[in-house]
């Protein structure tokens, strides 16, 4: 026992650390720092369609790799940038919110992280292949995939790795959090963050399976001969949009329920006040994860579906709005008369809410079928998902960055800097992506390198602010790098109004996070 | 300033000067936006169905931006009232019942009010029953075939705007990119009934004026139909990603009076007779290069390039200097089918291997039959032009007969 012991302090250090770690914190932050490399790779993807779309006919590339771009910046924003990004806030915050000393599975989860830089690596290597990465756009549809060169064998092979490091990832989450919860903390008690990731990991082991049946049925039809989704040999390209937004769907909820969960977290600390509704939002989020099974048919309205089929997607997908009011009501009731200050957590949390309402309103104008013939595949809904995904997704990611930073490394950050960043960020985000709304209401079709005349005033707003939004992330770095090397030490407890058991932990916290379970009433 | 309350009127020089300034203003901001004016909503709808839906989607947003301002207003009334810096003791109740059934039933209604008027509309939109006209469009990477059924009319629309103008060699006209050489026409005040597949990719068939999107899928014949109310021009775009082109091929229709649509119907079926004739006559070499420098630019030129030099990796050449390159299923059909064996080229090698590759295409790969789509003074003047250019010197000359012989 005692060697045993002493063989579980051994911490090897340089490049080993990383690679054995079965360590959640560390884990944590492979993933946090991966997140990190793949949001500027895929952002300076974005870099180079906004220069292109500044004025209309072609200047800085050409038409195909132009496709190669929007493809590979939506793959690698949403697979490799928002998701490990949660994976990396789970890995550091569930052990230290339920009272455990360590995830349920650290081999696993080892395993789960070191799968991902192969797996980008092949996905980023399909631009130096004859014929480039695909130029499908990340939904892949079929015929345009089995057109496409080698490159999307290579996508369709990182997207299997993706897939088994995800559903690896989402089952020790389950097991963690339905093992190892300090005695006293019933399922009821629980973090909101941790209730929002719980679910978040059965959607993934639900629906990953199917994009990775997908995309080889894809692969057969691109080698072996097959006729899955080819009208040709009796197959049916609508299968493959049916399928892949089977899985597409759900998977929006994937990127945005641990949103959720962080931003639950931060509003009750700065409001000094209890979660509003903590039940009702459980209830939100779960009944939100079940709808997200039957709504797939809203991204597919002018396929040519029956109008019995429209009407079911679109009153199912109508009703999504109403839990998901029930959240924000709840996170506004939260404020109210609480005793609010604004530091940068805050201040995201708040931009949150009002962006991430604006991303769901244009959602609900999505879902009304004749008025979706008009707005899809347009710009607006280039709009639309950059408002759930940006202002929803990576600045819950920022706020919670800010919110926890202080705990894991045991000090404060800049906070003028964090505020710069936030104002900066929200500033520069709604320049881009607002008059986006307009662009796609004046007819300007997504995916184009080029476009009519009448669309390029409010192209180059949008590209000025784009290149303002990706300069503004330099300072986010900056600010992790300092807070990381040192700066003001961090209480335990760092916000006078944190409630939850990662506040009774030093800053930063023991190696094991809890190596005897605390008590939970 | 004090100039508003001692001067009521603004000198003269004053005046003269603000009319400078904003004459510079408005020259300033021209400059920018000489082409066109910014818009911020719909194209003007010009059928029943777009009139219903910018009439929907203007009051969806208005519930939206209502909702949004209650909602919010609570909120930041309580950023400037419950702050902690005005010393705000933080209440601590947590749930509510009542309240919490009460905000899930309000937008439930809410809701429901929403869709009663947009079911109606889409019941409507589906409803593609007695039409007078019916029209089939075809998705090609990248242009559309209009074909009208029982007036035996069929042809292709191209996008007409010229190559120098999209690589920023000469400026660009008013309709950059929403051009093309052939619009399709149509009657107003008639139902029309399109029917609309693909023969290659995926392609969307989109006019934002008739509120008209229906997605061209191969192997399916989706339908809907339109009633246009005012004669015009009417332009719209593929609004599904089909590939490189798939931002170069435009829609535009030309709505016209239903006399002038019976004398553009009558003008088109003798142009085909005219376009019969010329497949008998014997064409010159000049007049075959001509012509075939068209039919290029039109149908081959977006992936072979107007160059002739292809795209390495996934789009062949046809310059004979040139390292023969393409997309690996690609090379492996073409040596399946007996070429490139012995290093020899479509293009250089003998014409009728050329005349195949063209009138069948390579099945499975992006190089699509053109037995269709082109006749035969189509074919030979545009085989005739690739043997004899992009430094090709093969001096062959091929007449609409070889192609109709291989048919």
């Amino acid at each position: 026992m005692a060697s045993a012991t002493a063989n579980h302090e051994e911490h090897p250090a340089g490049l080993k650390r990383w690679l054995f770690t079965t360590n959640h914190k560390d884990i944590g932050t492979m993933y946090l720092v991966l997140s990190l490399l793949m949001f500027f790779v895929a952002g300076s993807f974005a870099m180079v369609i906004r220069a292109e779309l500044y004025s209309p006919g072609m200047q800085i590339v050409q038409p195909y790799f132009f496709n190669e771009l929007t493809t590979m910046h939506g793959l690698v924003m949403i697979f490799g940038a928002i998701m490990p990004g949660f994976v990396g806030f789970a890995n550091w915050q569930i052990p230290m919110m339920i009272g455990a000393p360590d995830m349920a599975l650290p081999r696993l989860n080892n395993w789960s992280f070191w799968i991902l830089p192969f797996a980008f690596t092949l996905m980023l290597t399909s631009f130096f292949v004859p014929g480039g990465a695909p130029g499908t756009g990340w939904t892949m549809y079929a015929p345009l995939s089995i057109q496409a060169g080698i490159g999307m064998d290579f996508v369709i092979f990182s997207i299997h790795l993706l897939g088994i490091s995800s559903v690896l990832g989402a089952i020790n989450i389950i097991v963690t959090i339905l093992n190892m919860r300090a005695p006293g903390m019933t399922l009821m008690k629980m973090p909101m963050f941790v209730w929002t990731w719980l679910i978040t990991a059965f959607l993934l082991v639900a629906v990953m399976p199917v994009l990775a049946g997908t995309v080889t049925m894809t692969l057969a039809d691109r080698h072996f001969g097959t006729h899955f989704f080819d009208a040709g040999g009796g197959g049916d390209p609508v299968l493959y949009q049916h399928l892949f937004w089977f899985f597409g769907h759900p998977e929006v909820y994937i990127m945005i329920l641990p949103a959720f969960g962080i931003i639950s977290q931060i509003i009750p600390t700065f409001s000094r006040k209890p979660l509003f509704g903590y039940e009702s939002m459980v209830y939100a989020t779960a009944s939100i994860a079940f709808m997200s099974f039957i709504v797939w048919g809203h991204h597919m309205f002018t396929v040519g579906m029956p109008a019995a089929g429209e009407m079911f997607f679109m009153y199912t997908t109508m009703l999504i709005a109403v839990p998901t009011g029930v959240k924000i009501f709840n996170w506004v009731a939260t404020m109210w008369r609480g005793s609010l200050t604004f530091e940068t957590p805050m201040l995201f949390a708040v931009g949150f809410l009002v962006l991430f309402t604006i991303g769901g309103f244009s959602g609900l104008m999505l879902a009304i079928v004749p008025a979706d013939f008009q707005y899809h595949n347009t710009y607006f809904v280039v709009a639309h998902f950059h408002y759930v995904l940006f202002s929803g997704a990576a600045m819950a990611m920022m706020g919670g960055c800010y919110y926890w930073l202080p705990k894991w490394t045991g000090h404060m950050y800049n906070e003028t800097l964090g505020k710069w960043h936030f104002w900066l960020t929200t500033i520069f985000f709604n320049i881009t992506f607002f008059p986006m709304h307009f662009l796609g209401l004046a007819g300007m079709p997504r995916r184009v390198p080029d476009y009519a005349l009448q669309f390029t005033d409010l192209n180059r707003v949008a590209s000025i602010g784009a290149f303002g939004l990706g300069l503004s992330q330099l300072l986010w770095v900056y600010v992790i790098y300092q807070t990381v090397k040192g700066g003001r030490k961090a209480t335990s407890k760092v916000w006078d109004g944190a409630e939850g058991l990662e506040w009774t932990l030093t800053s930063p916290p023991p190696y094991h996070s809890f190596v005897t379970a605390p008590t939970v009433k | 300033m004090s100039l508003s309350f001692e001067k009521k009127k603004p000198s003269g020089p004053l005046s003269v000067a603000r009319a400078r300034f904003a004459a510079a203003m408005v020259l300033l901001f021209s400059a920018s936006t000489a082409w066109a004016r910014v818009r911020w909503n719909f194209e003007t709808p010009v059928t029943s169905t777009a009139h219903e839906i910018f009439h929907l989607q203007n009051l969806i947003f208005g519930v939206c931006v209502a909702i949004f301002v209650v909602v919010f207003g609570i909120m930041f009334y309580s950023i400037f009232a419950h702050r902690k810096s005005k010393g705000h003791k933080p209440a601590t109740f947590h749930q509510s019942t009542t309240i919490e059934i009460i905000w899930t039933a309000i937008p439930f209604l809410i809701l429901v009010a929403m869709a009663v008027p947009a079911t109606a509309t889409l019941l409507k939109m589906e409803n593609t029953s007695g039409s007078a006209l019916t029209v089939r469009i075809t998705g090609y990477q990248w242009k559309w075939q209009y074909e009208y059924p029982a007036q035996g009319i069929s042809f292709f629309s191209n996008l007409s705007t010229p190559t120098a103008q999209i690589e920023n060699q000469e400026p660009k006209n008013k309709h950059y990119l929403l051009q093309v050489d052939h619009p399709l026409v149509l009657p107003v005040g008639e139902k029309i009934r399109f029917l609309i597949t693909s023969k290659d990719v995926i392609h969307s068939w989109w006019v934002p004026s008739f509120a008209v999107k229906t997605d061209a899928i191969p192997g399916f014949m989706n339908q809907s139909w339109t009633k246009i109310q005012v004669p015009g021009t009417y332009r719209g775009q593929c609004t599904e990603l089909c590939g490189l082109g798939h931002a170069f091929m435009p829609v535009v229709v030309k709505a016209v009076s239903q006399e002038d649509f019976a004398k553009w119907v009558a003008a088109q079926k003798a142009l085909m007779v005219a376009s019969a004739a010329d497949a008998t006559k014997t064409w010159t070499e000049a007049d075959l290069l001509g012509h075939g420098k068209t039919v290029f630019a039109a149908n081959c030129a977006a992936c072979h390039q107007i160059t002739g030099q292809g795209i390495a990796g996934t789009f062949p050449p046809l310059a004979g200097g040139k390292k023969f390159s393409a997309a690996a299923s690609m090379m492996q059909k073409l040596r399946h089918r007996g070429f490139l064996t012995r290093g020899d080229r479509i293009v250089m090698g003998p014409v009728k291997n050329h005349l195949r590759i063209v009138l069948q295409g390579i099945p499975g790969t992006p190089m699509p039959s053109f037995a269709s789509q082109l006749n035969d003074t189509d074919i030979a003047a545009v085989v005739t032009y690739e043997r004899n250019s992009f430094g090709n010197h093969t001096g062959d000359v091929i007449e609409p007969s070889q192609v109709a012989a291989l048919r």
